[in-house]
């Protein structure tokens, strides 16, 4: 028995890159466009789509929703009448904090894609490792809200650089904190130079035109983005 | 925490080079930026890697520097906190040129004599 060094030069996280891909193309082949939907838990990933899923002139949108756990989710946007799939990563999954391209490989067959033009994967709520696994999507959006300080670029930039637009929720709140949006703004810049931004508040609909119009923008888009 | 996921990457990465081998150690190079913390991902790859040809080997990593270049001006710089803008024209157009990395290099393993093996 010897012992020998065998070279391997290869990036671990290949093999998820590799179903990504995959995914990508069935979502391609039929003519989906798939949006990353990412943040912590509580910033308003859910609010920010109930507030306009049912309401996207000329784009179908179908909703494939990612917990560890529950379909509260997906109740609340069932409601609205779009097609929505969960994807809980406790059974199956070993409760994994965020989903991964073999996770939503799996519930492809569940998805409606003939009946939709953009899809919105929700992710698990988590701000680190979602920004490593790609799923197959077409572009990825992170939610930040001012509730969470000024500061979370700076600390978890992987996430504030994986993504093509960031949106600042939860601004009717700004009068009674000691926010500085300014502060998180110039901190995004710092991490993610010239990467899309839009603020607004989900709640009072300030702002919400931007990301509706951000996402009709998406679905129209003829070539892939990322 | 992303450890954990990572190091279940590692192990199937390792896993499938391994060809049935027992692996002895695993040599990774491991970008500045994957903020990486390198007594969890140890902790977690001993744990993931029980039941596995990996189980019981030596993790080692190369940690290299976050080095940046501007495509506006070709400057280029290495950061050590998050700062991505260019220090020499404020261009925001950057490259990282190193600092992502989250590769297996190498790994070690068991070679029986025995050429002949199935």
């Amino acid at each position: 028995m010897h012992r020998t060094k065998v070279k391997v030069v290869e990036e671990a996280l290949d093999a998820n890159n590799t179903i990504a891909s995959a995914n990508r193309s069935d979502f391609d082949r039929a003519g989906v466009k798939v949006v990353n939907f990412m943040s912590a838990p509580g910033a308003g990933k859910t609010t920010l789509l109930e507030r306009v899923v049912a309401d996207l002139p000329g784009v179908r949108v179908g909703v494939l929703e990612g917990d560890v756990q529950g379909s509260m989710d997906a109740d609340r946007l069932a409601s609205l009448h779009v097609p929505v799939t969960q994807l809980n990563t406790d059974p199956s999954f070993g409760g994994e904090c965020h989903l991964d391209a073999n996770m939503v490989r799996s519930a492809i067959p569940a998805l409606p894609l003939d009946e939709i033009d953009l899809l919105i994967i929700e992710n698990v709520g988590n701000l680190v490792c979602p920004a490593e696994f790609r799923v197959g999507e077409d572009t990825r959006v992170m939610v930040t809200s001012v509730t969470e300080g000024e500061d979370k670029p700076l600390k978890y930039p992987l996430m504030f650089r994986a993504c093509e637009l960031v949106v600042i929720n939860k601004i009717d709140l700004l009068p009674h904190l000691d926010f500085d949006l300014d502060r998180l703004l110039y901190n995004i810049d710092q991490v993610h130079p010239d990467v899309e931004r839009i603020v607004l508040s989900a709640r009072t609909g300030d702002g919400l035109e931007a990301w509706r119009e951000w996402l009709i923008g998406v679905a129209a888009h003829e070539e892939a983005i990322a | 925490m992303h450890e954990l996921s990572l190091s279940s990457a590692i192990v199937n990465t390792v896993v499938k080079h391994a060809d049935g081998r027992r692996v002895t150690a695993v040599s990774l190079r491991v970008g500045a930026l994957r903020q990486v913390v390198p007594d969890t991902l140890e902790f977690y790859f001993e744990f993931v890697a029980r039941g596995t040809v990996c189980e019981g080997a030596r993790l080692e990593h190369e940690l290299l520097e976050a080095r940046l270049r501007c495509n506006a001006c070709d400057h280029e710089w290495s950061i050590e906190i998050p700062a991505f803008r260019c220090p020499t024209c404020g261009g925001g157009d950057v490259e990282v040129a190193s600092g992502n990395e989250f590769e297996v290099e190498s790994i070690e393993v068991e070679e029986s004599e025995c050429i002949a093996r199935k």
